[in-house]
């Protein structure tokens, strides 16, 4: 398979990225492990590729009590981060279940979440972790909140100009734990239903889903239903998740193992 | 901004290291490296298993790490070192992990191997002493269809004994 023609450009600053992406036809590409593949099944026919691999997006850092990550930091780096990096467990754990040794050497984190797939294991940890994502435009740069960055399948509050450069993940307070776990689809590798659970001192909890919806979501429900310690399934049924592919109830009831199990790491993790 | 476009051909130019040989392809910016690696080197060595990132049969290292090039653009490869598995052996010496693979009964029909191979030296770059789970999960995207895997994981464990300790 190969993809339909485009140009290609290689850009050396963020600022002649941003503007090569003016054009509409225009698509960035990352690591272009999700991309590619559509461009492939002829399902995305970019006309030109902004190839961001020139533009210097993979620091890793500290400041204001989070973690900062370049958007270009591919998985494979991130687990290769050292203990001294105070990353939440669950993120580790996302990373890690992510394709497969090629897949993490060439998959970025920031490609991944702009992406924008219903079922990217990555976007539940970061969601759970209550991290922040810096978009850039040649407007300037904003911050959206993670669960507030996808809206729908294949789709972000991303504007055609704009860039995802940086995840800003809080460093876990004392006390706190977080677990991601999910099954994955034995074909394809990508979770049919995917939790992560992050679990504060104050037993107060957020959770992050992907897979069983339209796209990665930030929980609510669930959360209540583990402070009250009611029904995970009742709670799932009334965040009306939308059935990808027909197995609504099979994803259901994924969900609700994988939710108890992320619980029961994150709670382990915390100490309690 | 680079501008390796071939004027008014739609072709751009890209310099990389095969196998340690500085080489110029040029290609249109949605050719494959795996394509361009089998198609205009000729090194059909790197197979093409599924075509679509799951089956690992195309896997080659790029600066040493191992990536599916089936799903990496050639034009992308400017000033990466590219190795496949023609690049490993010294003349008609085999490279350890290859003896390895045969001496343990790695491999069947074969198809499988150059992936397999690269992704382990991969793994072996990183960790000369990997124990079963390891390798399992280093190896987890690579598929093989006729051996089975316990073949692959006595030939995976020799090869980081060769190479920790050449003879």
């Amino acid at each position: 398979m190969i993809p339909a023609a485009f140009d290609y450009v290689r850009p050396s600053s963020l600022d002649e990225a941003l503007a090569e992406l003016a054009d509409p036809g225009a698509r960035p590409i990352a690591g272009g492990h999700s991309l590619l593949p559509m461009m492939k099944l002829r399902l995305a026919r970019p006309s030109r590729l902004i190839d961001l691999a020139g533009l210097d997006l993979g620091a890793i850092g500290l400041e204001d009590g989070a973690v900062r990550i370049g958007a270009l930091t591919t998985y494979d780096e991130l687990l290769g981060l050292g203990e001294e990096v105070p990353l939440p467990g669950a993120l580790r754990d996302a990373a890690a279940e992510v394709g497969d040794a090629q897949v993490r050497n060439a998959g970025t984190v920031g490609g991944a979440l702009a992406h924008g797939d219903p079922a990217c294991d990555f976007a539940a940890a970061v969601i759970a972790a209550g991290s922040t994502l810096v978009l850039r435009s040649p407007d300037g740069a904003r911050e959206v909140a993670a669960e507030d960055f996808f809206v729908g399948p294949f789709t972000t509050v991303l504007e055609q100009q704009e860039l995802l450069v940086e995840l800003r993940v809080p460093v876990p307070a004392p006390g706190e734990g977080s677990a991601y776990v999910a099954f994955e689809d034995p074909a394809s590798g990508y979770p049919l239903a995917g939790a992560a659970v992050r679990l504060g001192r104050d037993r107060g909890c957020t959770v992050g889903l992907t897979g069983v919806g339209a796209q990665p979501l930030r929980a609510a429900a669930v959360e209540k239903a583990i402070g009250d310690g009611t029904d995970l399934g009742e709670a799932l049924d009334m965040l009306g998740l939308v059935s990808v592919d027909g197995d609504g109830e099979h994803r259901r009831q994924l969900a609700c193992v994988a939710v108890s199990r992320a619980l029961e790491a994150a709670r382990r993790r915390a100490g309690a | 901004m680079t501008d390796t476009m071939v004027d008014g051909t739609g072709l751009v130019r890209v310099g990389l290291r095969v196998n340690g040989e500085d080489v110029t392809l040029v290609v249109e910016p949605r050719t494959l490296l795996v394509h361009a690696l089998r198609d205009e080197l000729e090194l059909t060595g790197t197979k093409i298993g599924c075509d679509t990132s799951q089956c690992g049969a195309c896997t080659v290292l790029v600066d040493g790490r191992a990536f599916k090039s089936c799903t990496l653009l050639a034009v992308r490869m400017d000033g990466a070192e590219v190795t496949t598995i023609e690049g490993l052996a010294d003349g008609r010496s085999l490279h350890p992990i290859q003896e390895a693979f045969a001496d343990q009964h790695g491999l069947q029909c074969g198809f499988c191997t150059p992936g397999m191979i690269l992704a382990t030296a991969d793994l072996l770059g990183r960790d000369p002493d990997p124990d079963d789970e390891a390798i399992r999960r280093a190896l987890a995207g690579n598929l093989c269809r006729c051996t089975g895997y316990q073949g692959i994981l006595a030939s995976v464990r020799a090869a980081a004994d060769a190479v920790r300790t050449p003879a």
